[in-house]
């Protein structure tokens, strides 16, 4: 767990990051979002502390940040950045072990932890372990550079845009399997994106950013059909609004029985996913892989109820444009 | 990110932080206050005498406690680089006074024999006070044409301390006064070695660059042959250049009468020629490669024929790189040719190899001195060239 | 290809005649005239040529450790004020011409070897100096960054990333000050080093070419042959970061 206290740094008497507050929980998955110069990345680089805050406090866990010497809070979270940062004159397996290796592990140690990660990540240790980091794919630097934070089982990890680099198919796959693994080791994830797709994909809770203050704190859907600024609606981008709601839902939770014509959809993915195909296949209804059927109707009524409540509440966030900070964490 | 700790520390420290800089500058300077200033020399071989600043002038004492002073102002790390820059150039007026002042009332009447040489506290407070000016100077990040004013100052600084007179019973002025005929000489030697040097290498360069730029072939074994002259020791160059062309003046009809001969300058001139084709070469090569391939498909897709091509088009943009080599040669060429005194070609090296066998320093530094100073200007003036073509280029359209 | 058998056989040649120069002497005796002596013999060329190799390795590695050190300190958070006028000593410090340092070296420090150590080592300070800056304060931001945020300790970072990054670079520069100091320290031997310098003024006073001839061809090739050591090293680390190898 990570509880953020009215978190500020100043720079040259300018606030880059004002008086934030937000906990996120042990084995959630929180998004930073924002433009470029709306803070979250100095937000971020605080946790650790690799920006010092000016004022407020981080509790990582039951511990405070700042009661911990810089570097051995830092060996104790995980980081990841775009451009993934590997050490160039080091092999693969180097690169993973180097936090255990600073933690003082033992040799066997290090290396059973360093060959687990590698199958978690789908790289073949015989094949990769020794390999140097610009022999690698860019896709397989950036898993090599999510391996390396693990490496000592940190409670928490931070990246700061880790998909940055990566092309539009290997991010997709990448957020994919940071997903999986993420929920198959209970890591506690802050993520920096600047991009709300990514937000929405991978966020249990997305916090928006902008000018150094946080506009608006809360799951996806809140988020998306609950604005609570101009700002947060513009960057979620209107026209998009409806895919991105549905892209919340997965195919299972509406599956009806029935059967019907046409390639099956899996029950895993996206409801966006599946209307993209219905409209593709020019059909009304597709089959669900190991049964059932998605219905085009079913997919309109779920956007138009999202719809709906977007409406209603407008109203009110009309009335009450008060940034909500915090409030809905936990 | 270690900016953001510079910030940190920068905002903690008090309004009276001191300086890391001025503190290195503090300590050199009272080095040199608590070294002797000058050496009173009987005649110029001998050791001497050594005196400190306050004793070896009138009002000494307030002349060191001057440039304790301004040693001192310069501590404080708010001060403005302006103001440093200042206490830099005072310091440096006074230690030069200083040791003017303590020449004249140290040399006596009529007596030729008799040297006031600077010693180590000399020349440690002149680099304390050099070192704040540059320090200061460099914080300022000071444009194009201040810096240009900046180096004319300097000249000009140099110039009024050794016109005004005040140095002129200084060991090396004195040195200086002996042989003003052959120091002209040797000055104008000096300065036909590094340029005539330069000058030849332009001539034969440039186009041997443009030639194996258009040749690929020949690039190798031209780079080649030009990298191998550079392996040569200086000393085996010019020692090499003179049998070399003695035979070439004696045994081929009419080159004597070109001014091809195996001694004086001639030998020298050709060393520092071959020393210098090198950069030049190289680096039109890679001027003229490095010019954009969009760029030259323009010029071409224009209608350009090759030659208008290279003329309009690559030779300019390659300029700026070109012009790097001729400060590389020169700034060479006027180090290297102080080797020249050594195989009779003249230049200040005369100076310096002749203070060497007699064990005259001040010899040594008539020889030195100038030479140092012609390399500085020649660097600094063609590095801010260099620094305003390859600007002007780059904000072309 | 070619020109790694070439550098083979310079290097073949150079231990040849510096262990047996007489049997090279009919190489020689073109150059000389009136029955003059074809090799020089006053001192041994071997030993000559080990004492200059001695004088600038000497010279050079004071140099190294010192630049590399006053390189390092003036791009950490302690010694970043003085990093504008580090910059500025440097561009200046190398149009000072070597010969002139040498000069002025000898009234402080006599005749003999000191004046040409200390000479190469002032000397050979700049570029080393200039390339260590170099390379530390252009080390890939996300590898540094990566390194704190994983908790390395500053010591941590300098030995374990920045110095073995900056390698290649550091290397080159190296490279530069021992050919450079290969060059300066023949002439340390007008102010009585014992260089290989005394072969080539001697033959300068005796008007015998042979002896200009063989000292630079031994110095040169002394030159070459380090050139290409040192670019092989260089080479070799840049490879190991996965930096492709210049030219």
């Amino acid at each position: 767990m990570i509880r953020i206290e009215n978190l500020t740094r100043i720079y040259d008497r300018t606030p880059v990051v004002n008086d934030v507050s937000l906990t996120v929980g042990a084995g959630q998955i929180a998004a930073l979002v924002g433009t470029s110069g709306s803070g979250k990345t100095t937000l971020l680089r605080m946790i650790n502390r690799l920006v010092e805050p000016t004022s407020g406090r981080i509790w990582i866990g039951e511990t405070d940040a700042a009661t911990i010497a810089p570097h051995l809070l830092r060996r104790r979270i995980g980081y990841a950045i775009q451009g993934h940062g590997l050490f160039p004159h080091r092999t693969v397996g180097q690169n993973i072990a180097t936090v255990p290796r600073l933690l003082g592990w033992s040799a066997p140690e290090i290396a059973a932890r360093v060959e687990e990660l590698l199958h978690l990540f789908q790289l073949d240790p015989a094949q990769f372990r020794d390999r140097m980091p610009h022999e690698l794919s860019g896709g397989q630097q950036q898993r090599v550079g999510v391996a390396r934070a693990l490496a000592a089982r940190p409670e928490v990890l931070l990246m700061d845009e880790p998909f940055g680099a990566l092309d539009p198919v290997i991010r997709a796959r990448a957020q994919g399997d940071l997903r999986e693994i993420q929920r198959r080791l209970g890591t506690t994830l802050v993520i920096v994106t600047h991009d709300m797709e990514e937000a929405v994909t991978l966020g249990d809770r997305i916090a928006v950013m902008d000018k150094g203050r946080l506009l608006q704190y809360g799951p996806p859907a809140e988020i998306l059909t609950r604005p609570a600024t101009d700002f947060v609606q513009a960057l979620i981008g209107t026209g998009e609004r409806p895919f991105r709601l549905l892209s919340l839902t997965r195919v299972a939770d509406i599956r009806e029985d029935g059967t019907c014509d046409g390639p099956a959809v899996s029950p895993e993915s996206s409801l966006r996913d599946a209307l993209a195909a219905c409209l593709w296949h020019g059909r009304d209804c597709l089959p669900v892989e190991g049964g059932g059927i998605v219905t085009l109707t079913a997919l309109r009524a779920r956007a138009e109820g999202a719809r709906a409540e977007a409406m209603a509440t407008a109203g009110e966030g009309a009335q009450s444009k008060a940034p909500q900070t915090g409030g809905a964490a936990q | 990110m270690t900016d953001l700790q510079i910030s940190a520390t920068g905002g903690t420290a008090g309004r009276f932080a001191l300086s890391r800089t001025g503190l290195l500058f503090a300590a050199l300077g009272a080095a040199g206050l608590a070294l002797p200033l000058v050496q009173f020399k009987p005649n110029r071989i001998v050791l001497g005498d050594a005196l400190w600043l306050p004793g070896a002038l009138p009002f000494g004492w307030l002349a060191a406690a001057l440039i304790a002073c301004a040693l001192f102002a310069a501590l404080p790390q708010r001060l403005s680089h302006g103001l440093r820059l200042a206490l830099a150039v005072a310091g440096l007026v006074i230690t030069l006074a200083s040791l003017g002042l303590a020449a004249k009332g140290l040399m006596p009447e009529g007596n030729r024999m008799a040297r006031v040489a600077p010693a180590a506290g000399f020349w440690l407070l002149f680099l304390a006070f050099a070192l704040m000016a540059a320090d200061a100077l460099a914080r300022m990040r000071p444009g194009l044409k201040t810096r240009w004013a900046v180096l004319a100052g300097g000249i000009l600084l140099v110039g009024l301390a050794l016109g005004s007179g005040l140095l002129d019973q200084t060991s090396v002025m004195v040195e200086y006064a002996a042989r003003a005929d052959l120091f002209g000489r040797s000055l104008r030697q000096h300065l036909l070695l590094a340029f005539g040097s330069l000058g030849m290498a332009l001539v034969v360069g440039l186009p041997l660059g443009i030639l194996a730029f258009q040749v690929p072939a020949l690039r190798r074994a031209v780079l080649s042959v030009l990298n191998l002259l550079q392996t040569i020791p200086s000393l085996a160059l010019f020692g090499i250049m003179i049998p070399l062309f003695g035979w070439v003046a004696a045994n081929i009809p009419g080159a004597a009468q070109l001014g091809v001969a195996g001694i004086g300058i001639f030998p020298a001139l050709m060393a520092l020629f071959f020393y210098s084709l090198l950069p030049v070469v190289s680096n039109t090569l890679v001027g003229l490669t490095s010019v954009a391939p969009e760029v030259r498909d323009a010029a071409f897709g224009l209608g350009m024929t090759r030659g208008q091509v290279l003329a309009r088009v690559q030779l300019p943009l390659a300029l700026p790189v070109v012009l790097a080599a001729v400060r590389i040669v020169l700034v060479q060429n006027i180090g290297l040719a102080v080797i020249a005194g050594l195989i009779g070609g003249g230049g200040f090296g005369t100076f310096v190899f002749q203070g060497l066998n007699q064990t005259a320093m001040d010899l040594i530094l008539l020889g030195a001195l100038p030479t140092i100073f012609l390399a500085l200007i020649a660097g600094i003036a063609l590095d801010l060239s260099v620094e305003a073509l390859s600007r002007r280029g780059r904000s072309a359209p | 290809m070619i020109a790694r058998l070439m550098v083979l056989a310079m290097a073949v040649f150079l231990v040849a005649f510096l262990v047996t120069p007489e049997s090279f002497a009919g190489l020689f005796r073109p150059l000389t005239r009136n029955n003059a002596p074809a090799i020089y013999t006053q001192t041994g060329l071997l030993s000559l040529t080990l004492s200059h190799l001695w004088l600038v390795a000497l010279a050079v590695t004071a140099s190294t450790v010192t630049a590399v050190g006053l390189g390092v300190l003036v791009t950490r958070p302690a010694g970043r004020e003085f990093l504008p006028l580090a910059r500025t000593v440097t561009s200046v410090g190398q149009t000072f011409p070597p010969v002139a340092v040498l000069a002025l070296a000898v009234p402080a420090m006599g005749f003999g070897a000191g004046p040409t150590l200390v000479a190469l080592f002032l000397y050979g300070l700049l570029p080393i100096f200039e390339n260590t800056l170099t390379a530390l304060s252009t080390l890939p931001p996300s590898v540094v960054e990566a390194a704190r945020g994983m908790g390395l300790t500053r010591r941590q970072q300098l030995w374990q990333v920045e110095l073995p990054l900056a390698l290649p670079v550091i290397l080159a520069g190296v490279r530069l000050s021992t050919v450079i100091s290969l060059a300066t320290a023949t002439i340390g031997s007008t102010v009585a080093a014992r260089t290989l310098g005394e072969v080539i003024i001697a033959g300068l006073l005796s008007a015998n070419t042979a002896f200009v001839v063989q000292g630079g061809l031994i110095v040169g090739l002394i030159a070459i042959l380090i050139y290409e050591g040192f670019q092989l090293a260089e080479k070799a680390a840049a490879r190991r970061i996965g930096l492709a190898p210049q030219h």
